[in-house]
């Protein structure tokens, strides 16, 4: 048989999924068991029992100084931020894009400049950002919904117009006015596709958080690392990595999950 | 009422000149087969009736009015593709149109309005043969099911005139009998004009009243881009179909056979044999 005709059952496809991080984990056990060895006092790779001690330490012990369970207090913090660019870019991703889509007196103002903002590398504009805005929340909130806004704009804007024709046609022809185009036919049909492009922006909008919190806060999941860099606590950075990584992969299900729950007809359309 | 009346039409697209001087009558209530080989325009023509194109020249009236610039509800249309919305179950595909002509601002209806709309469209799914797929989605119809569907969605808004381009063109041909005796029952039934492209002759001449061709009359190469395509051949049906009115040769007389074309031909009609009559009907390209 050919290979590409091969496919896994499903129980063989979920532990052929787990292989790889099996494989990371047995790679770091190894690898942190021989470096220890060698030097006891060792930072690169710390024991397993280490980093238990210090998620301990982090997450479930009231910091002495501030009275906080300190991954708690930054998932908090950086949580808030996150949802808040991630917010204000949905929006204004909804209400440009599809009034770019759908208009074309507007796509004709609008499309040139959302095309060249987006081409702006975000990171550049921060210390821009922390001058004008401040060093406060603002400007991190800010930093994320430049990043990410102008690809769902255009995003949303590519889907719309992607739509045949013919439906618009077709909604005219029931009587259907602008508003009731935008609403009842176009709106509903990018909405499974903005969650898909929101989905492939959550990597964006961390890397933007955290490169804000890295700069200038005084709590977060970026500025946890950050801090602790100096002290090459590789026993609490990887945590937090991997803490990020959840976080993020959990966004991703959920967005997913909300797409088929809401959208169920974008789940048959795929297939076609 | 005077039906469409369609003076010197031209249109071109930049230098290529596509419909060249089309003059065309076309009564109330009528059913036109419009037929002509691939590019030769028909499609453009169905857009210009429906308002999606500007003609570059000449006029198009519909009841003594000039033609809005846009498509509106007086104008149904069935596309050959994506002409239901997959968003929408079966019975929201339906019951869109009368939703958005009544709620201006939500385009949904609730209560008693919602209820009477709802009744109006299980009544029209019932009449496409789709009752007991209300709650599907486009996506999980076969072709023929969404075809019918665009029709029940199209008739729900009692258009002037319905326009059709090559609706039932990916059909097999078993479905294309059901869906034409279903299409000939709803012309009879609902009061209005039909417009249909079609590659199909026998299509053409189990359904119309009146056959138009649209034909380039100079082919050679160079001559493609300066001369369009016009109106080459107009063929009246006889005996006349008309609306409302069964004839004979309309009724189903062999209930057992699925087309009611194949008994052969009747004395003094132009149904086709097999095939349309060769000598006729040459072939049109
Ligand atoms: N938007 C457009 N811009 C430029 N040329 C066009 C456009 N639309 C159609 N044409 C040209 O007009 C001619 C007629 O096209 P049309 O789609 O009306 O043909 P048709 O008769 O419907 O053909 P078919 O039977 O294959 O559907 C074609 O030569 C095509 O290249
Ligand atoms: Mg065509």
């Amino acid at each position: 048989m050919r290979l590409i005709n091969v496919r896994p059952r499903r129980g063989t496809a979920v532990l052929l999924a787990c292989l790889p991080f099996v494989v990371l984990a047995l790679a770091y056990l190894v690898g942190s068991a021989v470096r220890l060895a060698e030097n006891p006092s060792d930072k690169l790779l710390p024991a397993l029992s280490t980093i238990v001690q210090t998620v301990k330490l982090y997450a479930f012990t009231a910091d002495r100084r501030t009275g906080l369970y300190l991954l708690w207090s930054d998932s908090a913090a950086s949580l808030g931020r996150l949802f808040a660019g991630i917010g204000i870019a949905t929006a204004l991703a909804l209400l440009l894009g599809l009034l770019n889509g759908i208009l074309p007196v507007v796509r004709a103002v609008l499309a040139p400049f959302v095309a060249v903002v987006s081409m702006v590398p975000p990171l550049a504009l921060l210390p821009i950002l922390f001058i004008v805005l401040g060093l406060g929340e603002v400007s991190k909130v800010t930093l994320i919904v430049i990043g990410v806004a102008p690809i769902l704009i255009r995003d949303l804007a590519l889907s719309a117009q992607a739509l045949p024709r013919e439906q618009i046609i077709k909604a005219e022809t029931l009587s259907a006015s602008t508003w009731l185009i935008a609403t009842r036919v176009v709106l509903p049909q990018v909405l499974p596709r903005l969650i898909d492009s929101l989905r492939l922006q959550i990597g964006p909008a961390f890397l933007f958080l955290i490169a804000a919190e890295a700069i200038s806060a005084d709590s977060g999941l970026g500025y946890r690392i950050f801090l602790v860099r100096r002290y090459l606590s590789m026993d609490v950075i990887f945590p937090y990595v991997a803490w990020i990584t959840l976080l993020a992969v959990a966004m991703d299900l959920g967005l997913t999950a909300l797409r088929r729950r809401v959208f169920p007809w974008s789940e048959l359309e795929r297939g076609r | 009422m005077s039906g469409i009346e369609i003076r010197n039409l031209w249109k071109e697209y930049g230098d290529q000149v596509v419909l060249q001087n089309v003059d065309l009558t076309i009564a109330p209530r009528a059913f036109i087969a419009l037929v002509g080989p691939s590019g030769c325009g028909k499609t453009t023509f169905l857009r210009m009736l429906l308002g999606q194109e500007a003609p570059t020249r000449g006029t198009i009236t519909l009841d003594g009015a000039p033609l809005p610039h846009e498509p509106g509800p007086d104008r149904g249309v069935v596309f050959q593709r994506y002409s239901v919305f997959p968003h929408m179950t079966v019975l929201g595909n339906v019951m869109a149109g009368p939703e958005l002509r009544a709620s201006r601002l939500l385009g949904r209806t609730f209560g008693v309005r919602r209820r009477a709309i709802a009744d109006e469209a299980h009544a029209m799914l019932a009449e496409v043969g789709l009752a007991g797929s209300e709650d599907k989605y486009p996506a999980q119809l076969s072709g023929g099911m969404q075809q019918r569907l665009a029709l029940a969605q199209a008739l729900m808004m009692k258009p002037k005139v319905l326009l059709l381009d090559e609706p039932f063109g990916a059909l097999d041909p078993g479905i294309r009998s059901d869906i034409h005796r279903l299409m000939k029952r709803l012309w009879n039934e609902v009061p209005m004009t039909v417009v249909m492209v079609t590659h199909d002759l026998r299509e053409a001449f189990t359904l119309a009243t009146r056959i138009i061709a649209f034909e380039r009359t100079r082919d050679r190469p160079e001559e493609r881009l300066r001369y369009g395509a016009t109106i080459t051949r107009d063929i009246l049906i006889w005996p006349p179909r008309s609306a409302g009115k069964t004839t004979i040769w309309d009724a189903d007389l062999l209930p057992g056979r699925d087309d009611p074309t194949i008994p052969g031909p009747i004395a003094g009609t132009t149904w086709p044999k097999e095939e349309p009559d060769a000598d006729a009907y040459p072939p049109l390209r």
